[in-house]
């Protein structure tokens, strides 16, 4: 199928962006690959497309001591390839190295996937695991609760993901991310990322239909992770359990 | 003057690919790449739902022009195929649908604009009322006595059922072991990487209907538009370009190359359509689906003595042009038994009418199913037995003494050592070190081997598809040999060839007769304004039949080479022989291009009983034997199945091929690569599954999941050649064995890692969740 019309907004900069997008019937676009293939199916139909990845302000990364600060648009490629500032161990580079395949990761940013929610998106999960921040163009939101439901967050009309803030955790942390899909790149059926640091713990679980489910503290523990996924049916429930059991610290 | 005198390049070289440089550089001409000056495009109005009444179709207000329903096409005929077998119940696919629709994604209108976007536009604005009807979205549901009907006055929604029983019944009580299972395979779409598509205008000089349609059959789909247009035949040329893979997927009369059709003659102007991956998900998930009931009876030794099976194909809504919609389950009765020898055989098939697309045959057709079923069932003899699954095979194979052999379906097996097949793969696993490891892996992961053999009939011909009836029946296949004034060489075949390297291999078989480089020769094939008929590329058929016509066709042309060297030469025809390009006389040589050139510009240097026909011969082809080439192999592989995740690995997959002469011995082993992919695919991935009301559960190749490179492991490849005794160089068809047998040596490979923890699947394509449904009702 091929897109319904619309038109191109190419803003110039970032409150132009806004802007831009403020009435009805607009949509950003970074990378495109999860509008692209909406809006050739037809399932989306904006009269006004707003393409970002142009905007300067999206770009760039800056480290500090207790945090990373990624711009929306950084591709899955560059993270990838180690060509932004990164945790530990190459824990980002890790996880975008698993997206997808390359010609996607060209493309596809770190903002674009999580405004666009999709419940088993490998960012989702793991920045969540990772306690990031989403910073927009009026507030500061934790990625926990930015996401509301299946391809819904707190985002409203007009408001732009500027970057995404990921805490750095103390030296010497446990990390692990586990995904189960059919094939390497693909979506997964399920899917867990656990951080374990002096400060406590957080295991992520997603794939699960919604935003990802988060424990912490003394309810990180396969029968804690059990308990919460009561709602799956049980072939799921076994399935999602083994890559639970997969990431939490021995 | 003698035969083949040639072969730097000729039959048994891995020849580079002639067709590749093009095709790797991006440069092929495939069917989305034509559009000709003032080119409109369609977009069908498809149904949303599987069965329905189609009360009112109301055409958006300013575009009735430029949307058609069936009521505008005047004097189209439906297609109809219809099949000879006794019992067979006809269906008739309007082009576009009239009052009901049986499936998803079938044509109920069509918009003409500009641009596909545009038509599309125009495509939503037309409204429908579909008044819904119960669907049958289940084979063996649809054989439930108060199962809605799909069509007026059927009995039942069978298009056709069949039965045999072979031998004597009674030997059944002499089973120290007896058998069951009940196993399914699910339904496929084929997924070639470019769809369908079609670009058709009126040529007023010629006055013909000139159509380039990415097809595997460009001479049957002529018949076939033709008779639905009320044309005569001349006056339509279908021409296939470059074509992005087949499968099957393309061996089909078209309701959309009809109604494409009519609209170029009535419009006036080019007509395209391109489909979509949506449109091929949707209205394309069309072959493979197979249930089972199966019975086999052994003695304690392993030795089968005889096979009970009932058998039900999802045939779909309507039977397809050629092939019709019973020619997968006939072929379930006739090959089920395989390669074995057993005393007695009973097989009832249904192939039974649903709310789906229509049923077409994919690459190893019934086989990928057959030899799943049959394979199962040695495996649980072996277990019951308790013997090694090679050794039960061993024991029930048809001997290579025996060959050829008609086994109990009779079946003419042309050649051919199979114990040996298998024991080279036996060896290349190392079955007595893999089985040490597997009793080492008690935890979690679980290891198994699994294995198959099964055989490939190709090229079948007259005597074989006349039983069939079909619209389409195979007699001899054409080719043309014209040679060029400077000596170079244009192949024409009727043939399509899509991946094949038929441009490669049928070049070979020229340059074996008559040594022109394969550089100087151009196989022109899929257009039947310049080629002879053929029922076109499918059952493997192109190397034997093809490859026999182009040989047939070269022979005569070396007879009139010859006949002109010999006088260039002033030597007798008998003392010439002609190869490496030139004919070769007692005291010298002349080229073959000088030969040329003599015929075609000095005439005046002819000998006086030159043959008028010149250096253009086309010639006719067919096997001492049209039964069919029996080629087959042995696959054998090694898994571990993750028992709380599901995880699949393959870990090693070797496989023993016996294709007779090999014409290109890499063609082959790329033909054996790319059809295990696919049977890789049907094992572990692919599934389009319909719910209760008929719709498919995928649009896009997000959700119908095909292996890519990261799925298919380093496959060990080894080669027999035991030459058919029947045709032209020994060379036996193998376009589609590689994908017969990954279900049967996968799924037995999987059950045997599980076969520890008490658990199966009987079920293909074997996914995770699959896997955990078994392991968690075996441990309940
Ligand atoms: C074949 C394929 C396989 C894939 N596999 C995976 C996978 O395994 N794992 C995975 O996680 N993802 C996968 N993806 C999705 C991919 O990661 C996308 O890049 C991502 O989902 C969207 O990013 P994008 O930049 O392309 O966003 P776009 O498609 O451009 O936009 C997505 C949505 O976000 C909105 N948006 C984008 N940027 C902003 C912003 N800065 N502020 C506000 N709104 C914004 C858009 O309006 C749109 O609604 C796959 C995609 C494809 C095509």
């Amino acid at each position: 199928m091929k897109a319904a019309a619309f038109d191109l907004a190419v803003p110039e900069d970032i409150s132009d962006a806004a802007t831009l997008l403020a009435g009805e019937d607009r949509r950003a676009m970074a990378g495109g690959q999860s509008l692209g293939p909406m809006l050739n199916l037809r399932a989306t139909r904006p009269a006004w497309i707003v393409p970002l990845t142009g905007i300067a302000a999206l770009h760039g990364a800056e480290q500090t001591s207790d945090a990373i600060t990624l711009g929306a648009a950084t591709t899955h490629a560059a993270l990838a390839d180690g060509r932004t500032p990164d945790l530990e161990g190459g824990v980002l580079a890790r996880i975008a190295q698993g997206i997808a395949y390359r010609a996607v990761r060209n493309r596809g940013t770190i903002g674009g996937s999580l405004c666009h929610a999709d419940p088993a998106a490998d960012w989702l999960t793991t920045l969540t695991a990772l306690d990031a921040v989403v910073l927009t163009t009026t507030r500061a939101v934790p990625l926990e609760g930015f996401v509301t439901g299946a391809y819904r967050t707190l985002l409203v009309q007009g408001e732009i993901v500027r970057a995404i803030r990921i805490p750095k955790p103390a030296t010497g942390f446990h990390w692990r991310y586990h995904k189960l899909c059919r094939k390497p790149g693909e979506f997964a059926h399920a899917m867990a990322a656990c951080l374990a640091t002096t400060d406590g713990i957080r295991l992520a679980i997603g794939a699960v239909g919604g935003p990802p489910l988060l424990l912490t503290g003394d309810h990180v523990s396969l029968a804690g992770a059990e308990a919460v996924l009561g709602f799956l049916d049980p072939v799921d429930r076994c399935i999602q359990l083994e890559a639970v059991s997969r990431v939490l610290p021995a | 003057m003698d035969g083949v005198q040639s072969n730097g390049e000729g039959v048994g070289r891995s020849v580079p690919r002639k067709e590749d440089d093009r095709y790797l550089r991006g440069r092929g001409l495939f069917i989305a790449d034509i559009r000709p000056q003032g080119t409109q495009d369609l977009a069908f109005v498809r149904a949303p739902v599987a069965h329905a009444r189609v009360t009112a179709i109301r055409k958006p207000a300013g575009f009735e022009h430029c949307v058609f329903t069936a009521a505008d096409l005047m004097g189209v005929l439906p297609i109809t195929a219809v099949s000879g077998l006794p019992g067979f119940k006809q269906s008739s696919q309007l082009v576009l649908a009239n009052g009901r629709v049986r499936h998803v994604g079938e044509a109920v209108a069509v918009c003409v604009a500009d641009t596909r976007a545009e038509a599309e536009d125009i495509a939503e604005l037309v409204e429908v009322d579909y008044e819904e009807m119960p669907a049958v979205s289940d084979m063996l549901a649809g054989m439930a006595v108060d199962a809605p009907r799909l069509h007026e006055g059927w009995t039942d929604n069978a298009f056709l059922s069949t039965r045999v029983d072979i031998g004597e019944a009674s030997v059944r009580t002499n089973a120290a072991i007896v058998v069951r299972r009940t196993l399914r395979t699910a339904r496929q779409h084929m997924a070639p990487i470019e769809g369908r598509g079609l670009v058709v205008q009126w040529d007023r000089r010629l006055e013909q209907l000139v159509m380039h349609s990415s097809t595997q059959m460009p001479h049957i789909v002529r018949t076939g538009l033709a008779e639905c247009l009320g044309l005569p035949q001349e006056a339509v040329r279908i021409i296939a370009p470059d074509v992005g893979g087949g499968f099957g997927y393309k061996g089909i009369l078209l309701p959309e190359e009809v109604v494409a059709g009519h609209l170029a003659m009535r419009l006036g102007h080019p007509i395209r359509w391109i489909e979509d991956r949506r449109e091929s998900l949707t209205g394309g998930a069309n072959c493979r689906e197979h249930h089972y009931e199966l019975t086999a009876y052994a003695h304690a030794d392993g030795r089968l003595i005889a096979l009970d099976c009932e058998a039900h194909v999802d045939a779909g809504a309507y039977s397809i042009y050629p092939f019709s919609a019973c020619l997968e389950a006939a072929q379930v009765a006739s090959i089920l038994p395989g390669p074995y020898d057993f005393e007695a055989y009973r097989c009832s098939t249904w192939s039974v009418a649903t709310n789906k697309p229509p049923i077409l045959p994919y690459r190893g057709v019934a086989r990928a199913g057959v030899a799943y079923a049959m394979e199962t069932m040695i495996d649980a003899i072996a277990r019951e037995a308790g013997l090694e699954p090679h050794e039960v095979r061993l024991r029930n194979l048809i001997p290579p003494e025996a060959m050829p052999f008609d086994n109990i379906t009779n079946k003419h097996f042309d050649s051919g050592d199979y114990p040996q097949c298998l024991r080279r793969v036996v060896d290349a696993i190392d079955v007595p070190a893999f089985r040490a490891r597997q009793r080492q892996a008690t935890g979690p992961v679980r290891l198994g081997l699994g294995m198959a053999i099964f055989c490939e009939q190709a090229a079948h011909g007259t005597s074989v598809y006349a039983g069939w009836g079909i619209p389409m029946v195979p007699g001899f296949e054409q080719a043309q040999a014209r040679m060029s004034p400077d000596g170079g060489l244009e192949l024409r075949v009727g043939i399509q060839s899509h991946g094949q390297g038929l441009e490669t291999t049928l070049a070979q078989v020229a340059h074996s007769i008559l040594g022109v480089p394969i550089a100087r020769m151009r196989v022109v094939h899929g257009d039947t304004g310049v080629t002879p008929y053929s029922t076109g590329t499918w059952g493997s058929r192109c190397m034997v039949m093809a490859g026999g016509a182009v040989a047939e066709a070269c022979t005569q042309l070396a007879h009139r080479i010859a006949r002109i060297g010999a006088h260039l030469l002033q030597c007798s025809v008998a003392d010439v022989v002609v190869g490496d390009g030139e004919v070769r006389g007692p005291t010298g040589s002349v080229s073959i291009e000088t030969v040329a050139r003599t015929f075609y510009l000095r005439p005046q240097d002819l000998p006086e009983d030159v043959d008028g026909g010149g250096l253009d011969v086309t010639a006719g082809y067919k096997p001492e034997r049209d039964s069919g080439t029996f080629s087959y192999a042995a696959h054998a592989c090694t898994v571990s199945v993750d028992t709380r995740s599901g995880e699949i690995k393959l870990l090693d997959y070797a496989i023993c091929e016996d294709g007779g002469v090999l014409v290109n011995p890499m063609i082959a082993d790329g033909q054996v690569i790319g059809g295990v992919a696919q049977g890789i695919g049907t094992a572990l991935y692919e599934e389009m599954a319909f719910d209760a009301f008929g719709q498919p559960s995928a649009a896009t190749l997000a959700d119908y999941s095909i292996p890519g490179a990261t799925e298919i492991p380093v496959l060990r490849i080894d080669h027999m050649e035991t030459p058919s005794p029947y045709t032209r160089f020994g060379q036996k068809g193998i376009g589609e064995g590689g994908a017969i047998g990954p279900p049967a040596a996968i799924a037995n490979a999987v059950n045997d890692a599980l076969a520890g923890i008490g658990a199966r699947v009987d079920r293909l394509p074997i996914t995770a969740a699959r896997i955990v449904t078994a392991v968690m009702a075996a441990r309940a």
